[in-house]
Formats: C-alpha cells, sequence, structure tokens
C-alpha cells in the first residue's frame, strides 16, 4: 500500500486550496529553474531511467518517446500537446487533476516542452470539461503572473507560451493525430502512421502528444529522483497511478496507488468494497471500456499493471476500473459499450465505420435473445475482421469488450437465446 | 552519404527498384502485382482509408498493413498474395458490401465499377448481415453530377479531387461514423469546370453523369479514340458511340496535356452533336432559304462566282475548323484568284510571322518547371480549364508567384491582382513595379497572354511589349521559352500555321469589303457587319449565327464525324477520329470543298485524305509531327513588330460564359442548364426601411 509521503497528487480530492498558494505549499514549482539547469539530455535521461509509461493507456515508455523528438530545433518549431481530451468511459482521473492539482500539469508542461526543445504547448481539454478547463486556465494565468512560464520562464532564460484548447465533444479527438488535427481545425480524424507526430505533426512541426498524467507526476519525479519512482510498483511497471473505481462498489473513487496492486486490494481498500460483497462480484472492466473484461476468477488474484493484464489478454488502459455484480446483464453492459463506439467512430476507414454498426446492431439482437447460436461465431469474425486492419485503435477498442463478453461469457449468451427461442416458437406460415 | 534514389523491394519474390519514398502500392504495381484499392489514386493524396490495399510485409508487426500509406525501404519483403492478406481483403469487401446496396442492375457504373470488379475477387458468395442497410439522401450537384449516395463507399476521392485538383474545397464529409455523408453541405452545383471528372474517379456509382443515366452500358459502345476541340488545349478524349449516336466522351490519358482530366463544357456539350445539325444543303432563294440538292448549293454559288475578281471574294475560318478544310479552302481561293483568308474572328493581333508570336511555348507540362507566371488579359479557369489546373497543381508543389493584369477573376489558387490596364504591363517593362523583380529574379519565368489582351485595337502594341517584357525578365533564353498566348478557339494556331490569315483581314471583309464570302463554320463574330450586298456562303455543321445569315448553306461535319487535323494552343499537331458519320446529306468538309473545286472546273490536285495531308505539311512542315512536341527554347529575341501605342483601357474577359462558346455547345441542353445553374442569384431587392 502506498504511503502518504509517496503520493504525487496530494489534493487528487480538492480539500486544500488548488491554486498556486496551495500548490508552492504542496511543493509545486519548487527549485524548477534547477530542474531546467541540467539541460535537455539529463532530464530525458532521468525520465527514462525512471521507468515511467504513457498514462494515457497504450503504456509507452515516456523517456523514450521524448527522445524521439529531434535533438536540435529545425526550421521547424517542435510542439508539445497535452491530451486531456479524457472521454474514455469509466475514467475520470485527468479531471481531477485539471480541477484540483492544476499546477501540477502546467509545471509539467514546462518541463516536458524545455526537454524536448518545444517552446509551445497546447493542452486540449475535452469540450465537456467546462469548469475544469477554467480551473487550468486560472492556474495559467498564475504562472504567467508570477513568472514561472511564458518569456525566460522561472528565471530559466528559456520562453514558454502554454496555450488551453477546448475540444468539441468527440471521443475520437483523444487519439493522438485526431488530436492534432482538431487542433489544427480539421474534423478530428486521425493520420496515417508513419509519419508519426514526432517527425510530422502539429502544423506539420515535431509534435509529442502525452497525456494529463503523464506529463503532471514528470517534475515530482525529476524533484524525488528516479530511484525513488522506481523502486514503486512492480519491475517495468514502475509509479504509481491514479485508478478511477467505478460501478457497483459501495464508494466509487478517484485513488493514487502503486502500480502491481491487487484488484481485491484495490477494491476492499478504497472503493468500500463490491456491493454485497466480493462474491456478489460478476466481472471487471479493468482499464476503461476499450479493453476485454476479467471474470471474477481473474479479479481474484490480478495484479493492477500493464504486464499482468496482458497476460490475461486484458489491458491496463487508463486504469478505469468498472465493476459489475452479479445484478449486472454483462450481454447488455457490452452491448451499451458497442452503442457507444458505433456512435464515435470517425468514420474515415471503412472496417471500423461499417463494422461498428454491424456489431451495435447484432449485439443488441444478443441482448434479449433475437438471435441465432451461429451468429455469436460471425460476431467474433466481425470483430476480427476489424481489429487491426483500422487506422486507429478505435477498431481494436471496439472490437476488444465484444471478444472479452464471448470469452467469458459465450454460455450465457447461448442461454439467453435459447430463453428467446422457447419464449418465442418460430412463426408458422398459416397453411 | 547521400540518401540513395532508389531502393530495392521484393513483392512476391519480384525483386523491383523503385524511387525512393515511393509506397508499396507502387512497388508492387512496378512488379506487376495488381492490387484492389478504392480510395488509393495516383493523382490525389493518400488517404489510407478503403483499406482495400492490404498486404503484408515481413519482418514488421504481424499484421495487414496498407499499401498505399506505408513508404518503402530498402530490402522490403512485401507478399501480396497470403491468407492473411486474403482474408483481411475479403473482410474489407464484407464490410463495403454491407450497407451497398447492391443495386448493380440500374446502376450506371455497372460494368466499368471498381467495386463490382473486385468483389468479383474478394466479395463472399452471401451476406451474413441481416440488420437494416443505411440509406443516404441523395445530394444536388448540378446538371452534370447525378448522386446516389446510398452507394458511397467514403472513399473521399471526390472531396480530395475539389479540394486538390479543382481548387474549389466544396466538397466534404459531415457528421461522423456510420452516419459520415459526402456532400457539398450547401445544395448548389459545383463552382468548377472540371467537375464531371467526379465521375470518373468515384470508383463506385455514387456519383454519375447525369445527362448520361440510363443511357448505355459501357459494352454496348464503340470507342474511338479523338481529340476534344472545344478549347484550344487539344485534350485527349474518347468518343464513345452507339449506331450514329455519339453517347458519351471521356478524356484519355495524356500526360502531356490533360493528364486523365476534362473539362465539363468538352465532356458534356455532345448532346449539342445532335441539335440543330445541318442536314442538307440550302439555297436562298426569294429571300428565303430552302432545302436544295448538293449540285444545286454548288451551282447556285459558281452563278455567283462567275467572272467576280479574285479580289471580290473572301474567306473566315471558324473556331472549329480542321486544318484540312481550311487549307482546301485556302486552295480554292487561290484558284480563284483570292488571298483574302482570315481565321481571327476575334480580330486578335496575332503575329504569324514567326509561331513563338502565337504558341504556348512553355508548353503546358512545361509549367510545372516554371517558377514564377504573369497572366496578361486572360482568365485561363475559363479559357482552358486543364491548363488552369496545371498552374494550380504546380502552385501546390512549391514556390510558384503568380500575378495577374486584366479583369478580376478567382482562378482557385493564390493570385496577385496587379491591374487591368495595359500601363500595369509598361510599369512592369519600365522595370518600376515590384513583380518585374520577382520575374527578373526567376529561373525560369512565364507569361502567359490570352486573347483579352490581343483582340482590342491595340493587340499588336501589347503583344510586342509582352514579348518585350518576355526578353527584358529572361524568358527567352535559348534553354527556356516562358512567352505563351493561350487561345480560346482550336482551330487558331492550325489556321496561322498554313496561312490562313493573309490579304483582307475579317474587319476590311465587313461592310462589302467582299462580295462573296465563305464561312467556313464562322460563327463567333456580328454578322450584321457583313454588307447587305455580299453572297455569303455558310459551310457548317450547325445552323447557329453564321448560317442565320447565309445566301448558300453546305452541311458540313462536327470533330466526331471526320478525321480532322488541330494544333493546340500548345503547337501540339493532333487528329480527331471519326466516331460516326455526319447527318443526312452533310459532308466531311474538305470534300465538299474538293467536289465544289471540280464542279467549277479548278479541281484541287488531292482527293484522298493522304494528299490532303501531304499538301498540310508542304505547306508547313509541323503537320508531318502528329502527336509529337519538341520543344525549343528561344533562339532569337527579335519581337513581333509594334504598331501603335497602348491604350488605357482595362482588359475585358474573352469568356463570360464559360459554358457556351461555340455552335455545338450553344445547341446543348446540358450546357444551358450549366449556364442556368452558374447564373449569378440575382440580387434582392430590398426595400428601404
Amino acid at each position: 500500500m502506498l504511503s502518504d509521503q509517496d503520493r504525487i497528487f496530494t489534493n487528487l480530492y480538492g480539500i486544500r486550496d488548488p491554486f498556486l498558494a496551495g500548490a508552492r505549499a504542496r511543493g509545486d514549482w519548487d527549485g524548477t529553474a534547477a530542474i531546467l539547469a541540467r539541460g535537455r539530455e539529463a532530464i530525458i535521461e532521468e525520465m527514462k531511467a525512471s521507468g515511467l509509461r504513457g498514462r494515457g493507456g497504450a503504456g509507452f515508455p515516456t523517456g523514450m518517446k521524448w527522445s524521439f523528438m529531434p535533438k536540435v530545433v529545425g526550421d521547424r518549431p517542435h510542439y508539445l500537446v497535452v491530451n486531456a481530451d479524457e472521454s474514455e468511459p469509466g475514467t475520470c482521473k485527468d479531471r481531477d487533476i485539471l480541477r484540483h492539482d492544476p499546477h501540477k500539469l502546467v509545471e509539467g508542461c514546462l518541463v516536458a516542452s524545455f526537454a524536448m526543445g518545444a517552446q509551445v504547448c497546447y493542452i486540449y481539454v475535452r469540450g465537456e470539461y467546462f469548469n475544469e478547463a477554467m480551473a487550468l486556465q486560472r492556474a495559467i494565468d498564475e504562472a504567467y503572473a508570477a513568472g514561472l512560464i511564458g518569456k525566460n520562464a522561472c528565471g530559466s532564460g528559456f520562453d514558454f507560451d502554454l496555450y488551453l484548447h477546448r475540444g468539441a465533444g468527440a471521443y475520437i479527438c483523444g487519439e493522438e493525430t485526431a488530436l492534432i488535427e482538431s487542433l489544427e481545425g480539421k474534423k478530428g480524424m486521425p493520420r496515417l502512421k508513419p509519419p508519426f507526430p514526432a517527425a510530422v505533426g502539429l502544423y506539420g512541426c515535431p509534435t509529442t502528444v502525452n497525456n494529463v498524467e503523464t506529463i503532471a507526476v514528470a517534475p515530482t519525479i525529476l524533484r524525488r529522483g528516479a530511484a525513488w519512482f522506481s523502486a514503486l510498483g512492480r519491475p517495468k511497471n514502475a509509479g504509481t497511478k491514479i485508478f478511477c473505481i467505478s460501478g457497483h462498489v459501495n464508494k466509487p473513487c478517484n485513488v493514487e496507488e502503486e502500480l502491481g496492486i491487487p484488484l481485491k486490494e484495490l477494491i476492499e481498500t478504497y472503493a468500500g468494497g463490491v456491493r454485497g460483497g466480493w462474491d456478489n462480484l460478476l466481472a471487471v472492466i479493468p482499464g476503461g471500456s476499450s479493453v476485454p473484461l476479467l471474470p471474477k476468477a481473474t479479479c481474484d488474484t490480478i495484479l493492477m499493471d500493464f504486464d499482468s493484464l496482458r497476460e490475461v489478454k486484458s489491458g491496463l488502459g487508463t486504469a478505469g476500473v468498472i465493476v459489475m455484480d452479479k445484478t449486472t446483464d454483462p450481454i447488455k453492459a457490452i452491448a451499451r459499450l458497442a452503442a457507444f463506439y458505433k456512435h464515435e467512430s470517425c468514420g474515415q476507414c471503412t472496417p471500423c465505420r461499417e463494422g461498428t454498426g454491424w456489431m451495435k446492431r447484432v449485439m443488441d439482437r444478443m441482448v434479449t435473445g433475437r438471435a441465432e447460436i451461429a451468429e455469436i461465431d460471425v460476431l467474433e469474425r466481425v470483430t476480427r475482421q476489424i481489429e487491426g486492419h483500422t487506422i486507429c485503435a478505435l477498431g481494436d477498442a471496439a472490437a476488444w469488450p465484444i471478444q472479452g463478453l464471448i470469452k467469458n461469457f459465450r454460455p450465457l449468451m447461448e442461454e439467453r437465446i435459447a430463453e428467446y427461442k422457447s419464449r418465442k416458437p418460430m412463426q408458422m406460415a398459416a397453411e | 552519404m547521400a540518401p540513395s534514389l532508389t531502393v530495392k523491394v521484393t513483392v512476391d519474390g519480384i525483386e523491383v527498384e523503385v524511387p525512393n519514398g515511393s509506397n508499396v502500392l507502387q512497388a508492387c504495381e512496378a512488379a506487376g502485382k495488381e492490387i484492389p484499392r478504392f480510395c488509393y489514386h495516383e493523382r490525389l493524396s493518400v488517404a489510407g482509408n478503403c483499406r482495400m490495399c492490404l498486404v503484408e510485409i515481413e519482418k514488421a508487426p504481424p499484421k495487414p498493413f496498407a499499401s498505399c500509406a506505408y513508404p518503402v525501404n530498402d530490402g522490403m519483403v512485401v507478399h501480396t498474395d497470403t491468407p492473411m492478406v486474403r482474408a483481411a481483403r475479403r473482410g474489407v469487401m464484407e464490410f463495403l458490401l454491407i450497407n451497398h446496396p447492391l443495386d448493380c442492375p440500374i446502376c450506371d457504373q455497372g460494368g466499368e465499377c471498381d467495386l463490382q470488379d473486385q468483389s468479383v475477387g474478394y466479395g463472399g458468395d452471401s451476406s451474413r448481415y441481416s440488420e437494416d442497410k443505411r440509406a443516404v439522401l441523395n445530394k444536388d450537384l448540378g446538371p452534370l453530377v447525378k448522386t446516389v449516395m446510398t452507394r458511397c463507399i467514403h472513399c473521399t476521392r471526390c472531396i480530395r479531387f475539389c479540394t486538390e485538383i479543382a481548387g474549389v474545397p466544396e466538397m466534404g464529409a459531415t457528421a461522423r461514423g456510420e452516419s459520415m455523408e459526402v456532400g457539398t453541405y450547401v445544395q448548389k452545383a459545383l463552382s468548377s469546370e472540371l467537375s464531371g471528372n467526379l465521375v470518373d474517379i468515384c470508383p463506385v456509382g455514387a456519383l454519375t453523369s447525369k445527362p448520361y443515366a440510363f443511357v448505355a452500358r459501357p459494352w454496348e459502345l464503340k470507342k474511338t479514340d479523338s481529340i476534344d476541340v472545344l478549347d484550344a488545349v487539344g485534350s485527349a478524349i474518347r468518343v464513345d458511340t452507339r449506331g450514329a449516336e455519339v453517347l458519351r466522351i471521356l478524356p484519355r490519358l495524356n500526360e502531356d496535356v490533360n493528364e486523365e482530366w476534362l473539362g465539363d463544357k468538352s465532356r458534356y456539350a455532345l448532346d449539342g452533336l445532335k441539335r440543330r445539325r445541318l442536314d442538307t444543303p440550302w439555297v436562298n432563294r426569294d429571300g428565303k432559304l430552302v432545302r436544295a440538292t448538293w449540285p444545286e448549293a454548288f451551282a447556285a454559288i459558281a452563278a455567283k462566282l462567275d467572272g467576280m475578281p479574285g479580289d471580290r471574294i473572301g474567306a473566315i475560318a471558324g473556331d472549329l475548323a480542321d486544318a484540312e478544310a481550311m487549307i482546301a479552302l485556302k486552295d480554292v481561293l487561290a484558284s480563284l484568284g483570292s488571298a483574302n483568308v482570315d481565321c481571327r474572328q476575334d480580330g486578335a493581333a496575332l503575329d504569324a510571322h514567326n509561331p513563338a508570336f502565337y504558341t504556348f511555348n512553355t508548353s503546358i507540362a512545361g509549367i510545372e518547371e516554371a517558377d514564377a507566371l504573369l497572366i496578361v488579359g486572360s482568365n485561363p479557369r475559363r479559357e482552358a480549364p486543364l491548363i488552369n489546373a496545371r498552374i494550380r497543381k504546380r502552385g501546390l508543389s512549391g514556390r510558384f508567384p503568380v500575378a495577374m493584369i486584366g479583369a478580376e477573376a478567382d482562378l482557385t489558387y493564390r493570385v496577385q491582382h496587379l491591374g487591368d490596364t495595359p500601363d500595369v504591363l509598361q510599369t512592369l517593362l519600365d522595370g518600376t513595379h515590384a513583380f518585374a523583380e520577382t520575374l527578373a529574379a526567376a529561373k525560369r519565368p512565364m507569361i502567359i497572354v490570352g486573347q483579352g489582351a490581343l483582340a482590342r485595337p491595340d493587340g499588336a502594341a501589347i503583344l510586342a511589349s509582352a514579348w518585350a517584357l518576355a526578353a527584358r525578365t529572361g524568358m527567352l533564353r535559348p534553354d527556356w521559352n516562358g512567352f505563351n498566348v493561350l487561345h480560346t478557339a482550336a482551330a487558331r494556331v492550325g489556321g496561322l500555321s498554313l496561312g490562313f490569315a493573309s490579304g483582307k483581314t475579317l474587319a476590311q471583309m465587313m461592310n462589302g469589303g467582299v462580295d462573296l464570302l465563305w464561312l467556313l463554320g464562322a460563327d463567333e463574330f456580328d454578322t450584321a457587319r457583313i454588307g447587305a450586298e455580299t453572297f455569303v456562303v455558310y459551310q457548317g455543321h450547325h445552323g447557329d449565327r453564321g448560317a442565320a445569315r447565309a445566301d448558300v448553306i453546305l452541311p458540313g461535319a462536327a470533330y466526331t464525324e471526320k478525321s480532322g487535323t488541330y494544333v493546340s494552343t500548345e503547337g501540339r499537331v493532333q487528329r480527331t477520329a471519326q466516331a460516326a458519320f455526319p447527318p443526312g446529306e452533310a459532308k466531311e468538309d474538305w470534300k465538299i470543298l474538293r467536289a465544289f473545286s471540280a464542279m467549277i472546273d479548278r479541281p484541287l490536285p488531292y482527293d484522298t485524305l493522304d494528299g490532303v495531308w501531304a499538301r498540310l505539311a508542304a505547306v508547313n512542315p509541323i503537320f508531318h509531327r502528329i502527336d509529337m512536341l519538341p520543344r525549343f527554347g528561344c533562339g532569337d529575341q527579335t519581337g513581333p513588330v509594334s504598331q501603335g501605342a497602348m491604350s488605357a483601357a482595362p482588359f475585358e474577359q474573352v469568356i463570360h460564359n464559360y459554358y457556351m462558346t461555340d455552335p455545338i455547345s450553344r445547341a446543348s441542353a446540358t450546357m444551358a442548364a450549366c449556364t442556368e445553374a452558374h447564373r449569378p442569384a440575382p440580387s434582392v431587392a430590398v426595400a428601404a426601411e
């Protein structure tokens, strides 16, 4: 269990002053100039050594991602773009950072931009996060006024500008290249990769897109040292992470914990346990709606980190833990997710555009059982036809929950179909 | 080490060398492997959204890659036909078909549909999709493009064509996911002269030709390769006929001229070939035109000619006249003792002494090498949409300053408008204008002089000034000729090349300047200027302005009905091919003149098409060079003779309505509909208070 001394987000619940005075009291903006004085290379090396993996879902090593940016700023400027378009169902961690600890993010933007040679940083905030955007803007204004960012940021001689941009409400704009398109004023549709944003990103310039949590933890790591951070968690899954526990638990909450904490411990300790006790648990979606669900048997022992969850063919994703007790109809739950992905598909590439609608319609019938047993296999094939064939990962994200359902709850689906058939015998023609 | 220019890629065991920077699809094509695709198009940006061109790449993650969007690298090994690739393509095809209406029997794309063809290779025999299909409301894109949007597979080729090639970013996609719809959002006709190309690039039947709807199936048509003559570009076309009817005109590939595009007028004016045709000779008897036979018509002319001094005979060639007819007419007049021929209906001050003075010397493909452009008295978007598209293409590929002097117009690319009067040209010539430095600093500057600058009283002075500016700014060099005259008439360069501008000019033939005036399809001047006593012979294919004034009408053949030689504005000599027969009694034009010459006992020395071609080549050796255009620099900087001074009158547009510029397009109902659709909205009268 994480000790209070090792917590990074010490105002996650907003009980203290979120703004500059409060942030300074919690240690933010302490010695930022000294961190910058270490130089670009040293900061990136420290981040690599810390073992921090991206907190947006994919879990790519952050230090390595930063090192992909050109070493020298050429005739094209570099950009840092912070992805605050937090739209993954079951996830609300960035929201609490934005409204309760915005200075961690602002300081992180300065440090990360400096490390990548970017003098301009954009924070793309989800359109629905109005109050959060207001809080963040206030923090940015405070930082400007205090000389922490802007010309000669923190007295380091580094000129840095930070802009907040509000999205218009599309899940796909959380995909990094779609976010860049949207930021450029175009329709939010993912770009083809390669080229990757580090080569051709925002306005055609080298760009890195990072999640809010990734950027917000960077200053603390640099202040307390890579060794401290990497000592937390498990090997290759270092550090702490904000988990968002929602669903059928007694006390849904956001909590910062070490990676690798057992799922059961996480739920029992912080969320007051599953409604009706652990034995009333049906399944858990461990990382936001895009990852396959885990049946109770797996939940009993699983550790919450990138590699453990990958081993059971699920994923840590955004660490949005969605708990479902035995009152849940898993077919209906996944059908709801299928409807979500159909609604949020950008429509650019064929498998996702056509496939999400197909899956949604079949899932709707599966909920009532108005289907044939053989259609479960068709549905499974359709998810395989989408997975890996699309421009971005939304196709995969739409396919995986259904794959997880079929893998773990196929008997239930068949039972539902049989029940429907028995209830409504096939209509015969009159003759 | 400099990066190598080519890389070696192995495709299905075949090693090919392709330029560095190619994509995998191009490498597969180089290896002779056909990759199915819908969204990829060589001339458009890569979208990578149809996911049909999937291939497997060794030493990459074990998943299929979209070959159109994946760059090659040295030593790459690609497989285009593995179980994984086939399964992936079948999967994509299934997705494309679930919401496609499969209404091939009533779809005009049937028989030439990419989706139909590729579903033979990758489609299933039955559908596993039992849900409701998507239906989409059709969009109004104007009189040329018919939409059946339920058939759309969202490849976005049309969006990219409009944005990139046509330069009118009017198409786009609204909504997202399954609800995404391609359209213009505002329901109005596309404001592009190239909109017909959307029909060609649409891989399915979503965008089809409105005038051609339900007319024919592609396998019923006879295809004839020919040349377009409705502007002076000389685009390569294919004429599709069934029996005597021309049903469709499509572009053919010619990288040097039209690439694979075609202007809307050239594509859609074909219904004008069936309307208002002259199909029998007519003779004026007692102030009224009556039908006649060929001998009667010839006799009427011969009677008039009897004893007429040669100097009192004149001929004017129209904008669609082929070189064969012009040389035959010139020879007939010469045998009658007349040298009064003119092919410049608009009275443009074209100097025929040196071909460099009246052709597009840089060549159309050469535009892509230029690095600065000045347009004088021309609106290339209306006068030659394909040349305009080429200028736009050049502009998109890198820095290309373009300035224009003349009536302000939206040319689809950024143009610095310098003014609309000739004195701007003078300031450029004096070097006092800032753009003169831009031209002088450019390595390959070019100038385009339009008919709006030449068809005016001070045209000769403007031509001389433009040439002088070209000489001064380094456009005329042994390795580069940046001086260009843009014509609007397909016949003009041909006429000038064979000397169809001698003796009396058009203006001198007016108001009784001649007693017998032979109009060879000449309809583009005010026939009221012809003297009341002048006997007018109209030889042509449409009952237009010229025929209305005629005393004798000789029915000729349109460009789809004869093998005619035309010289494009570039000086490119090309031939049309006979795709259909002229209607009724109408004949090929040179044959009419040959028959007439025999009738008046002055037979022309040739009576076969080969004989006419030999005669043409004897007059000007360029007629030997069919389809070839050697490019020359400029060896001789001597300019055209300057007469008088430039006036202060502003340059005017030559073409006010792109859709109606000649007898064929004026007879076309489709072009009339376009004219109506693009008529500027009447200004709404607003009450004062």
